[in-house]
């Protein structure tokens, strides 16, 4: 069974609500794992947007067209637009990040939102980009490029999905 | 880029990270002023990470730029109403 999730009180009684905020998407094991945290966090009752360059939309588009995981797509530079000028409240955020250019989006969106901030860095330099990640939020690292099995364990982890052996 | 890349600009660096651009900015300007992240200039927003540097050049304004795949860029576009707005911030 899904569990609560984090940051979101079982009695919280408004909808909820998640923005992931996608980078540049030349690293695989992102479009991968958006399209698996979105369709996680749907399945919580968590109405999922996500944001990113006319790339992502269009990967998103082609891989799931009929949008079982990700029904809301947005402009990255919309959504940052929203978020800075207070038009757009999710009740979470889960910033990808494998460059210093996500980071700086994820530093943005921490000193403009007051929403628990997720970062997940992955890619070659993931340690390495996950030391400027100096502001408050719950790093998930995992250096994966091509394969997400290891950074999908982490979210598992991180989010309380992790399947129970008993 | 939006706007900004309808404006004529000059890069000063490209495909950097944001420390290198603010970096560039505390060494070779000597007015500058540090903005929060979501600062709006040209009608963009300033994507980055605090303390985000602007410098002023003459009549210029020079400023870091982000793109998700292509890094900072560190532009200069001339205006004198966007380096007064600046300093009226003071």
């Amino acid at each position: 069974m899904d569990t609560a999730l984090p940051g979101e009180g079982a009695s919280t009684p408004v909808q909820k609500t998640a923005l992931l905020l996608l980078g540049c998407p030349e690293v695989p094991v992102q479009m991968g794992i958006a399209l698996y945290l979105a369709g996680r966090l749907e399945k919580t009752g968590t109405e999922v947007s996500v944001a990113g360059n006319p790339s992502v939309i269009q990967l998103i588009r082609v891989s799931d067209p009929d949008r079982h995981y990700i029904r809301r797509v947005m402009n990255l530079e919309r959504a940052m637009a929203d978020l800075i000028e207070g038009r757009l409240h999710p009740g979470l955020t889960v910033a990808f990040a494998h460059n210093d250019a996500g980071i700086s989006y994820a530093a943005t969106v921490r000193h403009v939102s007051g929403s628990p901030l997720y970062l997940i860095i992955f890619g070659k330099e993931a340690e390495a980009i996950a030391g400027l990640a100096e502001f408050e939020c719950t790093k998930i690292v995992e250096r994966a490029v091509h394969n997400p099995v290891q950074l999908k364990k982490k979210i598992d982890e991180v989010f309380g999905w992790v399947a129970s052996r008993s | 880029m939006g706007c900004i890349e309808e404006l004529k600009y000059e890069t000063i660096l490209a495909h950097a990270s944001f420390k290198e651009c603010r970096d560039y900015v505390k060494e070779h300007f000597m007015e500058r002023f540090e903005v929060e992240p979501g600062f709006k200039i040209f009608d963009s927003y300033i994507i980055g990470i605090p303390p985000i540097l602007v410098g002023i050049d003459g009549e210029s304004v020079v400023f870091p730029y982000t793109k998700p795949c292509h890094g900072t860029f560190l532009l200069r576009i001339e205006c004198p109403e966007e380096v007064e707005r600046l300093r009226r911030r003071r």
